[in-house]
């Protein structure tokens, strides 16, 4: 799927909801599904600054591919970082980079959550636009 | 006590937030304020505002007047010997940055105390001026219920730290600490005392010459009042050695391109122009404590915190953090399993405002390995349904991040 795609099928799932703790539900259960870190990368090198809990952040080029993993201690923020890795793994960096992000508006998530919590998902955000940018300008096939 | 005509005096608290009603418990963050607190401030903005202190004009008069009414009632609240022992300052923060600065140009002190349990705010600056003049950063340990080791305190003071810096209730354990006695044992090792009264000022009586320190610090908005004022109490004789923290403005008796003198207590330390409308908001704050029967309000605070605990013991993995014997005003906990920010966003969804995190206390959440907890504080308008409520939401949470 691409990865407009991708953020439609999530708007769907987010518009099936009109209590705001199903949606946080959902958002838990997307964070028990998180696409794990390895250990040797939860370090401080793999640690994203900004957000209240803290989050780890990994990616692998595979066959041009972007490949992201995560983890945080809290489960909610595991679930936005999974969020965004649904969306964006398994993508060419190109891709990523040129990706529209207004669906975050759309499921209300930069809307509802509080600017400090909405920072860290952007820190999130960022740094995944980081990896994308230097896989992009390796040009290389691992 | 009727806490439902209390709350009449606070209309922020009559609102919904997600659809919920909101229920207010980050009293130790900040307090909301009463009407007649806002009435006050808006007053002076509507009939007296000036600059004050060097108008010669009515109104400069009047509004000078007011501010150093102000002062004495301050003074008087906390039973200080005299109403230039207190400097108005924005806060408790700035009042310790101001200690730091000046006691430090004064003594250039080796050895600094503070205890495990201070807020950053007076545990950063002692430690940044005791770096400055190449001297050591003395703690003292607690138990894991968040208690002082006395005995360690005694054996710390022969080390001879010029300065003693303590929390009188700390703002994430709830510990009140028996700072009289540690003040007594202070004074006999010769040691300053700086007490941080941010969490005291609103839920205890306060008495600076019983206490006998030489500093008493607070915030305005912890205890009913505007933002951006607090004080500083000082004991003359330190005031008076004590340079200025701040130059400018109304803190100078003459001025020349080579000299300057500075002018008598406490303006000395008041440089620029103060917030004169939030200090006459600060006395009316007084006077609104003042209005209630403080015995009563502690028990209902101590009701509070009671029926907080017994409610939140029932959930299972509960593990609260901070069960000294005496405490004050507020509960801390952690869920084991469960992250403070989680717990924090769901309750709030469900309207019920706590804090989550460090609390500025950072080292305290290191000494009991934890991220950070989630917080309850109370102030007299709370009710026993609102603890209700936080509970349920607790327990409502946790099955949901379960």
């Amino acid at each position: 799927m691409t990865i407009k795609e991708i953020q439609n099928q999530i708007i769907e799932d987010f518009s099936m909801f009109d209590d705001w703790m199903d949606r946080y539900a959902m958002l838990i259960e997307m964070g028990k599904e998180c696409p794990i870190i390895d250990d040797q990368y939860r370090d401080e090198k793999h640690l994203i600054n900004g957000c209240q809990s803290r989050v780890w952040l990994h990616a692998e080029l595979k066959d041009g591919k972007v490949y992201y993993t995560a983890d945080s201690d809290a489960v909610i923020t595991k679930g936005i970082i999974n969020l965004l890795i649904k969306v964006f793994s398994g993508q060419t960096p190109e891709d990523i980079l040129s990706a529209d992000l207004s669906f975050l508006d759309e499921i209300g998530l930069k809307e509802h959550l509080s600017p400090t919590r909405s920072n860290g998902l952007l820190s999130m955000l960022k740094q995944m636009m980081l990896y994308a940018e230097a896989f992009s300008q390796l040009g290389v096939r691992s | 006590m009727d806490i439902n005509e209390i709350r009449k005096q606070f209309p922020v608290l009559d609102q919904q937030v997600y659809g919920k009603p909101l229920v207010y418990l980050d009293n130790a963050a900040t307090t909301q304020k009463p009407l007649c607190v806002i009435d006050r401030e808006r007053d002076y903005y509507l009939h007296e505002n000036c600059n004050i202190h060097r108008g010669v004009h009515y109104l400069s008069q009047m509004a000078t007047e007011a501010y150093e009414h102000a002062r004495q009632t301050v003074a008087r609240f906390i039973n200080a010997k005299e109403a230039h022992e207190i400097v108005f300052t924005r806060g408790t923060t700035e009042s310790l940055n101001l200690l730091a600065t000046s006691l430090g140009h004064l003594l250039s002190p080796k050895k600094v105390m503070v205890t495990a349990m201070e807020h950053h705010s007076n545990l950063v600056p002692w430690q940044q001026m005791v770096q400055l003049y190449g001297g050591e950063l003395l703690v003292v340990p607690m138990d894991d219920n968040g208690v002082l080791d006395l005995h360690a305190y005694e054996e710390l003071l022969k080390q001879g730290p010029q300065i003693v810096a303590m929390a009188h209730v700390s703002n994430t354990l709830a510990t009140i600490n028996p700072i009289k006695e540690m003040i007594r044992l202070a004074r006999q090792h010769g040691a300053v005392t700086v007490v941080d009264g941010a969490q005291s000022m609103a839920h205890l009586t306060i008495d600076v010459q019983d206490l006998d320190c030489d500093f008493f610090v607070f915030s305005g908005h912890k205890m009913y009042a505007p933002m951006g004022i607090g004080g500083l109490y000082g004991k003359t004789e330190w005031l008076e050695k004590m340079p200025p923290y701040q130059f400018g403005g109304e803190m100078v008796d003459t001025v020349s391109f080579e000299k300057t003198t500075f002018n008598k207590l406490p303006f000395k330390f008041e440089a620029g122009t103060p917030n004169v409308g939030a200090a006459l908001g600060l006395e009316t704050a007084i006077h609104f404590i003042e209005s209630l029967d403080r015995s009563e309000v502690a028990k209902h605070e101590d009701a509070l915190v009671a029926a907080a605990i017994e409610g939140l013991s029932k959930i299972e993995g509960m593990r609260f953090i901070g069960q000294a014997p005496e405490r004050s005003g507020l509960v801390s906990f952690v869920i084991d399993g469960i992250h403070p920010y989680d717990l924090g966003t769901i309750i709030d969804k469900m309207g019920v405002a706590v804090r989550t995190g460090h609390h500025c206390a950072e080292p305290v959440m290191t000494r009991f390995g934890i991220p950070g907890t989630v917080r309850a504080s109370f102030a007299v308008y709370n009710t026993l349904e609102e603890v209700g409520v936080l509970v349920k939401a607790v327990e409502r949470a946790v099955m949901m991040l379960r």
